[in-house]
């Protein structure tokens, strides 16, 4: 019982070791907040990164893309572990807006299977449309009854008057955004059209009509903007999987697509998943490699959505392995700062090491106190560094806020980065680990100078002269 | 004729001064029996201090040996000298040493805290409190027992230690030169206190360097140059 007494009050009532607690409270604070600020935004991306893509891709390397998908898409249907499939024809093309124009990626779905597959409809910045959920339910019969795919989502009939199709742009693409990191987009969307020019690939990779016209093109109307928080954003225009194959090329018999994206039923691993999906496309590949075209099927990958989105992703997780080398190196400031101010205690304690000895206490004992000593600095030093965290963050945005108004000064520029509020949540799993990080930190700093404390000759101490 | 309780046998002592040994204790004998009140006396640098801290076991011999009842302290292992050191010697030092941080009352009972575990001393509490305060009152120290010990004086400091060094019921009473910090009316105050327990059957061995303290006691004991002359 001693032991922790005189922990606490060594604590208490030693100035030197508000030291110790200050350093722990404050790598606590720091860990904490910048913890939660990076790994939120790490995690919401990779979430929204997630969502936009389904759950595995099977794409191919070639804009020429790859034949016989809808025979593979009903083979896909019959899985057990496979809740929807949507075919995607990606490629690029050039966009022509009143504003300006782009080189961007055009993306063909149909958006009835792919909002099943990726919950495409969530990222609509103008809600104004039919429930994507109630055209598919209307199309189809069940569950996986999505045969044809039919051309049916209402968020690509515009709600002008006009007889042109709608196309989907990314939020970037038409709107500009304010320091405060909102787009202007216009409280309802405004009449835009758009001209969009692609080059028709064949299915033996060549451009279609070679040598007189080598375009195709086609004009819009703007029917929504979709704000995902990816590149999708600023790179992306979503026109129907039909035009979409057209303006390609890959109409022609027999019909090609470039991508299909998968959701996997609800506790399907998705590795295992993906290797389900593997093994079932090099199957149809080999069963109908004698047809014509075939050859498409090499340049065709299966993977999972973090790997399809890796040079994106990559990015982030640099920036997450980066954190941790830094918090790393944090952790060991602090052990050395502990280390320091535990060894300054035992030498000025070292009176008291004599006294415990003398009245029968062992090495362990004295080497306990110093540990205990050092374990209730680690606690309440992150119990205050969590507590200042945890009141910093709930304000993080009115602090950013208010330095941006007198300073103008912003973590992240809104204008560049697709970000809105910082945000703010702890995970309490996270803390837990900072905490025992903290803990654990102390007493590696404290062992050293508690084991030297419990090595101390009593004699020494407690005499003014020896002899 | 009471039963000896510590016996000290061909002791050796030497420290390494510089690239100097000096030899402290040399091949020193000594009894001490039950119930007595023994002062070591020599000059300062004589060995005295060396000795009271090798029959309290705080110290090692290089050679030798000392008997507690009959029981070699050579032969005990580290958990039971601290045992020993806890239950069967009490330490009085010359500058009281006591913790800054426990107030009068924790410093009392701290050996009786030492000796048990968490659990151990939530069932002892109470009566360890007792019996602490009860010889607090006894050295009229009642109206102290919360303070700290920089809020005494220096000869009610040394009533702390003491009653510290008695709290486990010691069957010896170790002082180093108790009353070497205090001023003359003040040590004798102590020395009465020594007598008291004395009488009462306490065995005590006081190391002193000054001759009219050691009168006090029963039994002097003079060293010189690592033994004892008388």
């Amino acid at each position: 019982m001693y032991k922790i007494i005189l922990a606490f009050r060594y604590l208490l009532k030693r100035r030197i070791s508000y030291f110790a607690l200050f350093a722990v409270a404050l790598c606590v604070f720091v860990v904490l907040v910048v913890m939660t600020v990076l790994s939120s935004l790490t995690a919401d991306f990779k979430e929204k990164t997630h969502r936009i893509t389904g759950d595995c891709v099977i794409s191919s390397r070639s804009l020429a893309g790859f034949p016989y998908y809808e025979d593979f898409l009903k083979t896909l249907e019959k899985q057990d572990i496979v809740e929807a499939v949507s075919p995607v024809i990606k490629s690029y093309a050039i966009v022509k807006t009143p504003q300006n124009e782009q080189t961007l990626k055009i993306v063909g779905i149909d958006p009835c299977s792919h909002n099943r597959t990726t919950g495409f409809s969530d990222f609509l910045y103008y809600k104004n449309f039919t429930p994507l959920e109630k055209v598919a339910d209307f199309n189809s019969d069940g569950k996986k009854t999505l045969t044809g795919y039919p051309d049916a989502g209402s968020i690509f009939t515009p709600a002008s008057d006009t007889n042109m199709p709608a196309v989907i742009a990314g939020i970037a693409v038409m709107f500009d955004r304010n320091s405060g990191g909102k787009y202007n987009a216009p409280i309802s969307l405004p009449t835009t059209e758009i001209t969009i020019t692609s080059f028709p690939i064949t299915a033996k990779g060549t451009l279609e009509r070679a040598g007189t016209s080598v375009v195709a093109s086609k004009t819009f109307v703007l029917g929504n903007v979709v704000q995902t928080g990816c590149s999708a954003d600023w790179e992306n225009i979503y026109l129907s999987f039909n035009d979409a194959q057209n303006l390609c090329g890959l109409a022609g018999e027999p019909k090609r697509a470039n991508a299909i994206h998968i959701k996997f039923s609800k506790g399907v691993d998705i590795n295992k998943g993906c290797a389900k999906i593997d093994s079932l496309w090099r199957e149809f590949a080999g069963q109908n490699k004698d047809l014509a075209y075939s050859n498409l099927f090499k340049n065709v990958s299966v993977q999972n959505w973090r790997d399809y989105n890796r040079t994106t992703i990559a990015v982030a997780e640099t920036q997450q392995a980066l954190m941790i080398i830094v918090f790393a190196m944090i952790g060991v400031i602090t052990v050395f700062i502990v280390f320091v101010v535990f060894y300054m205690i035992v030498c000025h304690k070292s009176r008291d090491i004599g006294i415990l000895k003398s009245v029968g206490a062992s090495n362990g004992d004295l080497m306990a106190v110093f540990m205990v000593f050092a374990f209730l600095t680690g606690l309440l030093g992150s119990a205050i560094g969590s507590l200042a965290g945890w009141r910093f963050l709930v304000h993080i945005n009115q602090i950013e806020g208010w330095l941006f108004r007198h300073f103008n000064f912003q973590l992240w520029d809104r204008t560049i980065y697709a970000i809105g509020d910082i945000p703010n949540k702890i995970d309490l799993s996270v803390l837990a680990i900072i905490i025992l990080s903290a803990i654990a930190a102390c007493l590696l700093g404290a062992f050293i100078p508690s084991r030297q404390a419990a090595k101390t000759d009593a004699v020494k101490t407690l005499q003014v002269n020896r002899l | 004729m009471s039963k000896s309780i510590i016996k000290a046998a061909g002791l050796f002592k030497s420290y390494k001064m510089g690239a100097t040994s000096v030899d402290v204790l040399r091949g020193l004998e000594l009894t001490i029996k039950k119930g007595e009140f023994v002062a070591i006396i020599g000059s300062s640098g004589s060995g005295k201090s060396t000795l009271l801290h090798i029959l309290g076991s705080l110290d090692r011999p290089d050679s030798g040996d000392v008997f507690f009842d009959d029981e070699n302290l050579n032969g005990f292992s580290s958990r039971r000298l601290n045992k020993f050191r806890n239950k069967e010697v009490g330490f009085v030092f010359q500058f009281y040493h006591l913790l800054d941080e426990l107030d009068v009352l924790e410093n009392v009972y701290l050996p009786s805290m030492v000796s048990r575990s968490i659990i151990g001393w939530f069932g002892f509490k109470t009566q360890a409190r007792q019996r602490a305060a009860g010889l607090l009152e006894r050295f009229g120290l009642a109206d102290r027992l919360t303070h700290k010990p920089y809020q005494l004086s220096g000869g009610e400091r040394q009533r702390v230690a003491i009653a510290r060094a008695l709290m486990n019921e010691p069957q010896v009473l170790l002082a180093d030169e108790p009353t070497g910090n205090l001023d003359w009316q003040t040590g004798n105050d102590i020395l009465n206190v020594f007598t008291e327990l004395n009488k009462a059957g306490q065995t005590i061995i006081m190391v002193t360097h000054d001759q009219r303290i050691a009168q006090k006691a029963g039994r002097v004991i003079t060293l010189v140059d690592g033994r004892i002359t008388d």
